[in-house]
């Protein structure tokens, strides 16, 4: 047993930290040159070879480990080379109870493609959430620099508010898929609903003629929850403090905020826990909203059940742990993308705009949102 | 060794270390404060150990989010200055709390000593957020109201503190 989950671990430090991140971060660079009409980043090159500028993480990933580490004068020497542990660490951690894939059969063993199966996913994510503003506001402390220091107090208001509308929001979504093990909450996406149901569960059109059954939807977070969907992307996007929510680091009023007195690799860290955050966040918005590793319209059911006359079970498990693998990284990439496209379309917020977002708009809407959610369940309830 | 055990030693060792270390730590009150983090934390992975997972998981989110605006506050209010608090005084009164401590401690050890109470195994869904949600739901619904009242009217207070402050 505890190899298959070192063999997951590995996946995810390999896959989530050595490739995503940095093709994140060549991502980033590219878009923001496209949507700026630039060319962007393509200087790097090994012997004259440039692949679209590919091999500049390679050359930054260099040039961070051998710039010179320094820490500031007066500063907390101990709290100051650990902040930016925290933080990577953090981020990477959040990966284990993401799902990358469902379960699978092959030649009698059964495994599962996550790497810390809990009852308690979310809530992990969440507690892991917390501990991951410690980074920040240790290092902007432990800098003993006042640009610093203010945006790691930024930071902690921003986190900490942004931590309850987080967990208010997708409320909703465990009471629609009545769990928070997130394989479980993918398992119940992989279907589909009639969209037109609602009419006979409510005994409105009874019975709803036979073309309706075709009108299908996947049984998806985001058209079961669609307010949660946006609400949650927002208040986990300020949680990251990524533009247009970084005041923390708000380069046009506090130099750099938290980070200001950081270089070398441990700038390196810092701004590698923001990337692989944003893979996290994405991962995490597919599992909670668009439901996973599943194909839309054709669950593994089928799947299977489409390719084992032809190949045998063992094949056709793999075949749908192949498809399902993809699925997951389309969507993933496709919510990378999203956030990026947010990232360099909207300029930075005030901090009261921050704050007022938070507090005055997302947090009403979310305990609005579970009572209209929790309404219409009692109700259909009623109808059984 | 099992793990578990092996993980419980660790995690309480942690616990009481950094507890210690929080209440020993009068010059570097930032440093306590984040003593106090490791606190919650290494409790948090005894609670795991138990399997109350659902109070795991709380105890980082609220009390870690806890610790924080208490590190603020300590950024905040007493100046980032190492050297603001005069050299130890009010000895008598230290002393008086150490011997205190010591006889509690003593006492619980006492009480401990011979007979660890035997337990039953818990069953496979102890812990988790439904059953600590149905019980908090049925048995305990009367309590739980009560509290999310004192809790409201403690919100309610805050505001009403924190606006007369902004009139003037």
């Amino acid at each position: 047993m505890p190899w298959d989950v070192v063999a997951k671990s590995l996946f995810i430090v390999v896959v989530g930290v050595g490739v995503f991140a940095p093709v994140v971060t060549w991502v980033e660079r590219k878009q923001s040159a496209v949507m700026q009409d630039r060319i962007g980043a393509n200087r790097a090159d090994l012997f004259g070879i440039r692949i679209l500028g590919l091999l500049h993480p390679a050359a930054d990933v260099i040039k961070l480990i051998f710039k010179e580490d320094v820490v500031p004068h007066g500063a907390n020497r101990a709290l100051h080379l650990t902040a930016p542990l925290i933080a990577a660490v953090a981020a990477i951690v959040s990966f284990a109870v993401i799902p990358y894939g469902g379960e699978y059969t092959v030649g009698g063993t059964t495994f599962s493609l996550v790497a810390a199966d809990v009852d308690w996913g979310l809530l992990f994510i969440f507690a892991v959430g917390a501990l991951a503003a410690y980074g920040t506001v240790i290092a902007g402390w432990a800098s003993n620099n006042n640009w610093s220091l203010l945006g790691s107090l930024r930071a902690t208001a921003q986190m900490i508010s942004y931590e309850v509308t987080m967990g208010l929001s997708v409320v909703g979504v465990f009471m629609v898929f009545q769990t928070l093990r997130l394989p479980e909450m993918v398992h119940a996406q992989d279907a589909t609903f009639r969209l037109l149901g609602f009419l006979e569960v409510f005994g409105w059109v009874d019975p709803l003629p036979a073309w309706s059954d075709w009108i299908r939807l996947p049984r998806w977070g985001v058209f079961l929850q669609p307010l949660a969907f946006v609400m949650f992307l927002a208040a986990i996007m300020a949680e990251n403090k990524r533009p247009p929510f970084d005041v923390p680091e708000g380069d046009s009023e506090i130099v750099a905020g938290y980070h200001t007195e950081y270089s070398g690799m441990r700038f390196g860290l810092f701004f590698m826990a923001e990337f692989i955050e944003v893979v996290v966040i994405a991962g995490l918005m597919v599992t909670l909203f668009l439901g996973g590793w599943s194909v839309p319209w054709l669950s593994s059911e089928r799947i299977v059940a489409g390719i084992t006359p032809l190949f045998g079970g063992g094949f056709a498990n793999l075949f749908c742990m192949l498809v399902h693998v993809t699925t997951w990284l389309v969507k993933v990439s496709a919510l990378i993308w999203l956030q990026m496209a947010l990232r360099w379309t909207l300029p930075r917020f005030r901090y009261d705009q921050v704050m007022d977002l938070c507090w005055k708009i997302l947090l009403p809407l979310s305990i609005a949102n579970i009572f209209v959610t929790g309404t219409i369940l009692l109700l259909i309830e009623g109808t059984r | 060794m099992s793990a578990e055990l092996f993980f419980f030693y660790v995690f309480a060792a942690l616990a009481a270390g950094s507890a210690l270390a929080m209440v020993s730590n009068l010059r570097n009150t930032v440093a306590a404060a984040l003593s106090l983090v490791v606190t919650m934390v290494s409790l948090a992975g005894i609670y795991v150990l138990l399997r109350a997972h659902l109070v795991a998981a709380v105890q980082i989110m609220v009390y870690a989010g806890a610790v924080l605006v208490l590190f603020v506050f300590v950024v905040m209010l007493l100046n980032l200055r190492e050297d603001v608090f005069p050299p130890a005084r009010l000895r008598p009164f230290k002393l008086a709390g150490a011997a205190l401590g010591a006889v509690g401690l003593a006492g619980f050890l006492a009480a401990l000593a011979g007979h660890v109470p035997d337990m039953a195994a818990v069953p496979e869904s102890f812990g988790g957020y439904r059953e600590v949600g149905r019980a908090l739901f049925t048995d305990y619904v009367l309590a739980f109201e009560l509290v999310s009242l004192l809790l409201l009217a403690a919100i309610v207070g805050a505001v009403v503190l924190a606006k007369r402050r902004l009139e003037p």
